[in-house]
């Protein structure tokens, strides 16, 4: 497998990833853009409006029946963020030819699908059509409030959103409630074709067909693309410090019967010049998989949780920790993840544990290059962060990594905030019964529970 | 070992019934780094009433998912999941309704990491103290079930649609069910299902299928053991008990799901053919090409995340169409008007084409995942099919077949709509 990075057309990027391995191709396309909180709906819809009709295939209905025809090629929205980059675009799985009854390639109408989907949307007076913007976005609005409903998820969005509320990434990958709201199609039709002439664009292929022959596909699918001048000033504000001198402590409560404790901190100082080998390998020590700190401590031993996992955000610099708990269970919790982070920064780290963690690290990275889905997140992430190399070579840095590089990031971490979702009151719920009396506490209870909701991620 | 071609598909399959009992598959995958084993046995949640040597069995709901969860012991104090971590393997395990999967993926070791799959989970250690612990992390588990509205509305479905069947009951069982399991139990229960007869192995990688059967034949147990007979009791009336439910929690808009009892009556490579029949039916009734769906998503009825599925385990097989809705009902008489439709003027001889290509398309696509593909072999062998011939048989299936099955098994009197309803404050 071997990975050509070209540019095909102003800021269009592609890049190849010739393999047989696989028995359908991948085939993304990703238009960057800056994470603002007064665009990032916007930005997070157009895709979706695009997948509701071209000129060509008017409806969904005719669309699905043009994939249907080209053997289930899917085209489908996907919206991300990396770091404070929003990226939107396509991404297309399309059956190998070799395997299809007749032995014919769908490449070409899939490729000539995805641009048709990109750059002829179905319009009238050249302005996306109402209809479309405006069922897209209550969807968008409903996929924005049902952030709610996983509990898991919803706690972690809410504990960055608290840390970082005084930067965009706290608006998450789709934007905020109101914003989205006051979205519409004349708007909308503006946003699309300044994201078309600015963005950079970013494509991922992954499959069978030459390099030659897909720049030939793609450029004749992109050539209406109207490019302007191009914003290659995107990229990620970095806060190194906690907000406060102690982390901040966030409590909400909700109907459920198991608490979630988060915790977030800043990477800090490591990120000046991130080492993305080490930074993975002290996650995994501290908090991901079942011979990490925090499974083997928090949960087998002590029993003060169903789970508990770490993640980081190695482009906004973030740690955070996630754990399903009782609710009396908060201080002890709490305590005890805190100690094993203190216990890291300390040395306390097994030849054992490291080299565990390493060899685990190492093999999902190798891994990697088995799935296409995978290889594209990884390989758009790298294009993003100016980093040229493969899920291999990473492995490889892996197995270098010593026990003072993990020490080292332990230390630069600085816990920011401390999140806490409880069971609601029970004897709240009675008062809740009589209007009359708790009438405005209620009310206030309401409006903070909406405002919550407003900003939640999935 | 017999070695079986699928050159449409461009995979090849190895199969063996080893003297013990064990159910061997292997797809050899040259070029590929990661290698997956699924160690199946052929006893899930639902398997609670069991006939052993003339005697029949009760056991409590969740001893399944409990013993699943005490496999990882072994006698000197090691744990498995640690043993194979260290390797740089992701170990993991599930326990389903109709089965309980043991398994790992990993890119070194890989014979290594086989001998302690295979080892641990035919190697049953526990102690009434250990046990007593596990307590504490099932009870949270089930109590995080709780807080899930997608669970709650699939559980109240079920019990919408199934009178007795044990399917009813959640897999990880009840805070009540749980606390009367001992370590007794879970001998028994050990010693009833996991015996190599009972027990397939499925394996997909770059690997050597004929030292897999080695590796297999010198590790496990060499007596196929018993093999126990499930009760799932009376057969199930078509119908459901109840046809429509609703319930409040913390969600943001309505959450349903609306089922059907399919009652599927074929066994072996029909079995799979049924399958096939229905979820190609499915594919034209509600699919993203459906009238149905674009109709109800472009009125706003229907949100993103609609899904549809059939569930076939435990001898049973289930519809299962949900997402969110503002009108929940509504949906279920659009399809309830899209049956009716259907019976009068029959299905689209052009969309019918269009969807076994797709069909064609997603079957391709499902052999990229080693997790999924193994697993659907194991639910094969247990269930007497290969479920690599799964895309040969699609190209079988008729217009007629599809439109049969949609008007004999799902009349509207077999839906039932499970709903969960954003609280009001």
């Amino acid at each position: 497998m071997e990975l050509t990075r070209t540019e095909i057309l102003p800021g269009v990027w592609l890049n190849h990833l010739h393999t047989e391995k696989f028995k359908t191709a991948c085939l993304s396309l990703n238009l960057l853009t800056q994470l603002k909180r007064e665009t990032a709906p916007m930005n997070a819809l157009i895709p979706y409006v695009l997948r509701r009709g071209t000129t060509r295939y008017p409806d969904m209905e005719a669309l699905t029946a043009r994939m249907e025809e080209l053997y289930g090629s899917a085209v489908e929205p996907v919206v991300r963020r990396i770091g404070e980059v929003q990226c939107l675009g396509f991404y297309a799985s399309i059956p190998e030819g070799e395997f299809l009854p007749g032995g014919q390639s769908v490449l070409r109408p899939a490729t000539e699908l995805l641009g048709q989907l990109l750059l002829s949307p179905a319009t009238r007076g050249g302005l996306l059509l109402p209809a479309y913007v405006d069922s897209e976005k209550e969807k968008l609005l409903d996929v924005i409030r049902s952030r709610v409903n996983d509990k898991r998820s919803y706690a972690v969005f809410r504990c960055v959103q608290e840390m970082c509320c005084f930067e965009d990434f706290a608006v998450g990958r789709l934007g905020g409630e109101s914003e989205c709201e006051a979205i519409n199609y004349k708007k909308l039709t503006r946003q699309y074709h300044s994201l078309l002439q600015q963005s950079p664009v970013e494509i991922f292929y992954c499959g069978r067909a030459s390099l030659r022959e897909l720049r030939a596909d793609l450029r004749d699918a992109l050539i209406t693309l109207p490019r302007g001048e191009i914003d290659y000033e995107i990229g990620t504000d970095l806060r190194l410090n906690a907000i406060e001198d102690r982390p901040r402590y966030v409590e909400e409560a909700l109907d459920v019967t198991q608490g979630k404790l988060v915790i977030g901190w800043r990477l800090g100082d490591c990120m000046e010049d991130p080492d993305q080998a080490a930074i993975l390998t002290f996650n995994t020590v501290f908090g991901s998989g079942s011979n990490s700190k925090l499974f083997r401590n928090v949960r087998e031993k002590l029993q003060l949780c169903y789970y508990a996992g770490s993640l980081t955000d190695l482009h906004k610099g973030l740690l955070l920790v996630s754990s399903g708990i009782e609710f009396d269970k908060l201080d002890a919790a709490r305590d005890e993840i805190l100690a094993q982070l203190e216990a890291i920064k300390n040395g306390e780290i097994s030849e054992e544990e490291l080299r565990v963690a390493k060899a685990g690290l190492a093999s999902d990275l190798r891994a990697m290059c088995d799935s296409q889905g995978e290889l594209e997140g990884f390989t758009l992430s790298q294009a993003l962060d100016g980093l040229d190399y493969g899920p291999l070579e990473l492995a490889a840095l892996v197995e270098d990594v010593s026990k003072e590089d993990v020490q080292r990031v332990a230390r630069s971490t600085e816990c920011d905030m401390i999140y806490f979702l409880k069971g609601r009151d029970p004897e709240e719920e009675e008062d809740e019964d009589d209007p009359e009396e708790d009438g405005e506490a209620i009310e206030k209870q309401i409006e903070a529970i909406l405002e919550a909701e407003e900003e939640k991620d999935e | 070992m017999e070695k079986k071609e699928y050159p449409q598909l461009g995979e090849t399959l190895f199969s063996e019934t080893l003297p013990n009992g064990l159910r061997l598959r292997v797809i050899p995958k040259p070029g590929f780094r990661s290698r997956y084993a699924v160690l199946a046995v052929n006893y899930g949640g639902a398997h609670r009433r069991f006939r052993l040597d003339e005697e029949l069995i009760d056991t409590p709901a969740g001893v399944a998912h409990y013993l699943e969860h005490k496999m990882f012991d072994l006698p000197d104090g090691d744990k498995a999941l640690d043993l194979l971590s260290a390797n740089g393997a992701d170990p993991n395990a599930f326990t389903a309704a109709g089965a309980t999967c043991y398994y790992f993926q990993c890119t070194e070791h890989f014979e290594e990491n086989l001998k302690l799959l295979l080892h641990f989970v035919t190697t049953p250690y526990f102690t009434e103290e250990t046990v007593r612990k596990e307590q504490g992390i099932i009870a949270q588990e089930i109590r995080m079930g709780e807080d899930s509205p997608e669970s709650a509305v699939y559980y109240r479905l079920l019990g919408m649609l199934y009178a007795r069947h044990p399917i009813r009951d959640k897999v990880a069982g009840t805070l009540d069910s749980i606390r009367d399991i001992t370590a007794e139990t879970l001998y028994a229960c050990h010693k009833a299902f996991y015996a190599p007869g009972n027990l397939c192995l499925c394996v997909e990688g770059d690997v050597d299928p004929e030292e897999i059967a080695r590796i297999a034949r010198q590790t496990l147990p060499a007596e196929p053991g018993p093999l126990p007979e499930a009760d799932f009791g009376e057969p199930e009336e078509p119908l459901p008990l109840e046809r429509l439910h609703r319930e409040s929690m913390d969600v943001s808009a309505p959450l349903f799901l609306i089922g059907a009892k399919l009652c599927p009556r074929a066994k072996g490579r029909e079995a799979l053919r049924e399958r096939l029949i229905a979820s190609l039916a499915l594919r034209l009734l509600v699919g993203s090409a459906s009238d149905f769906y674009n109709g109800l998503y472009a009125r706003g009825l229907l949100s993103r995340d609609f899904d549809a599925e059939l569930d076939f385990s435990a001898g049973l097989g289930t519809l299962l169409i949900g997402g969110e809705s503002q009108d929940p009902e509504a949906v279920l008489r659009a399809l309830e008007e899209e049956l009716d439709r259907v019976k009068r003027e029959g299905l689209d001889p052009a969309r019918f084409e269009r969807a076994k290509r797709a069909s064609l398309g997603a079957r391709l696509r499902g052999l990229e995942d080693f997790e999924g593909l193994c697993i659907a072999l194991a639910e094969g062998v247990f269930e007497d099919y290969c479920a690599l011939d799964a895309s040969e048989l699609l190209q079988s299936v008729t217009l007629a077949e599809c439109r049969d099955y949609l008007c004999s098994r799902l009349t509207p009197e077999h839906l039932a709509l499970s709903i969960i309803e954003p609280r009001r404050r």
